[in-house]
């Protein structure tokens, strides 16, 4: 699971007001390459929680990835683009846990599929 | 002009036999309607997202019940940027991850239940392409369900195949969910006797593609 993926997701439980974002923690992590688009990220950065990635990094402990905030140049600034493309494309969660930030479901996440099945559904 | 058409020709052959090596259900299960899309649907339906509608290449396509993933080589191979694939059963998604490790491309892939309220942030993806289930069997409304989660997922347009007998109940649900719907092409679905219960070797289903879109 990619970060970018991390940031879109969110908790489902029933009757939870504020799913969003889930906290991870991560038990293994692998680092690959992803061909860069600066245009992908381009048009991603709107849909994103800038924020939620900030945090998420240093709850990783991959603090200092990324700028604390979207620079106003984003379009044109291609270190930036490169920062925010290995952020949200090149960490892949392998091994670890979401969990709902209100409820306190846990969510594993094993060989990178988080089961975000409700509990009673899970096996 | 004949040209043209014989290169775009080659390119849609050349995606459909690639498409040939992605492997299928081992055990499909019944309650899910497993039942594969095929190299030629799927190459036929990527082709004409991306060449009519500009809708695959450099975007972030998702693919509700992924199955083995077919759908998401074809988006890949067409040039989607990022993909997601959701599915309840993870032996599917286990077929899918090995299919994609094969057509060496990255999938991000999440188990969850199409039928809950979906686990994402609305509007997260450009394009979403999805075979449902046709909730012929003991799952009615199954198909109307997967329409309505993948509308709040997409920003641009859903593409997904219903039965072409249910086109004015399905242009009624588009009509209510505030979206247009265009018929891009009508599709023979070969549905192979796959389970006990088929009497006749293999039956021809008739298959809309569909495009739905907010313009």
């Amino acid at each position: 699971m990619l970060l970018l993926a991390h940031n879109m997701l969110t908790s489902h439980v029933k009757g939870v007001k504020n799913g969003y974002p889930m906290l991870l923690k991560v038990n293994e992590i692998d680092e690959k390459e992803i061909e860069f688009s600066g245009e992908f990220i381009t048009r991603m950065l709107p849909r994103l929680q800038w924020p939620v990635l900030v945090q998420v990094l240093k709850d990783i402990g991959k603090p200092d990835l990324v700028p604390a905030e979207v620079p106003e140049d984003a379009a044109d600034n291609e270190d930036f683009l490169k920062a925010a493309h290995h952020a949200l494309l090149e960490l892949d969660i392998i091994n670890g846990e979401l969990e709902c930030p209100e409820s306190h479901m846990k969510f594993p996440i094993t060989d990178g599929i988080p089961n975000l099945l409700i509990k009673e559904e899970q096996e | 002009h004949t040209h043209t058409y014989i290169q775009t020709d080659m390119k849609l052959k050349q995606l459909e036999s690639e498409l040939q090596e992605v492997a299928a259900f081992t055990s499909p299960k019944i309650l899910l309607e497993q039942y594969p899309t095929t190299p030629h649907i799927a190459a036929c339906m990527l082709f004409a997202m991306e060449t009519q509608f500009n809708d695959v290449a450099g975007k972030a396509v998702a693919d509700l019940g992924v199955g083995c993933g077919i759908l998401t080589v074809a988006a890949a191979m067409m040039g989607s940027h990022y993909n997601m694939g959701f599915d309840i059963d993870l032996d599917a998604l286990e077929i899918a991850r090995g299919n994609f490790e094969e057509a060496e491309i990255d999938v991000d892939l999440i188990q969850c239940n199409l039928a809950d309220p979906l686990p994402v942030q609305p509007k997260s993806f450009d394009t979403v392409v999805m075979n449902p289930p046709f909730g012929t069997k003991k799952n009615a409304g199954i198909d109307v369900l997967f329409l309505e989660r993948a509308l709040q997922l997409a920003n641009t347009a859903v593409y997904s195949l219903h039965k072409t007998s249910t086109r004015k109940f399905i242009a009624k649900k588009a009509k209510e969910f505030g979206v247009s719907m265009q018929v891009v092409a009508e599709l023979k679905f070969n549905i192979p006797a796959m389970y006990k219960f088929h009497k006749h070797k293999s039956v021809d289903v008739e298959v809309d593609f569909l495009r739905f879109s907010w313009d």
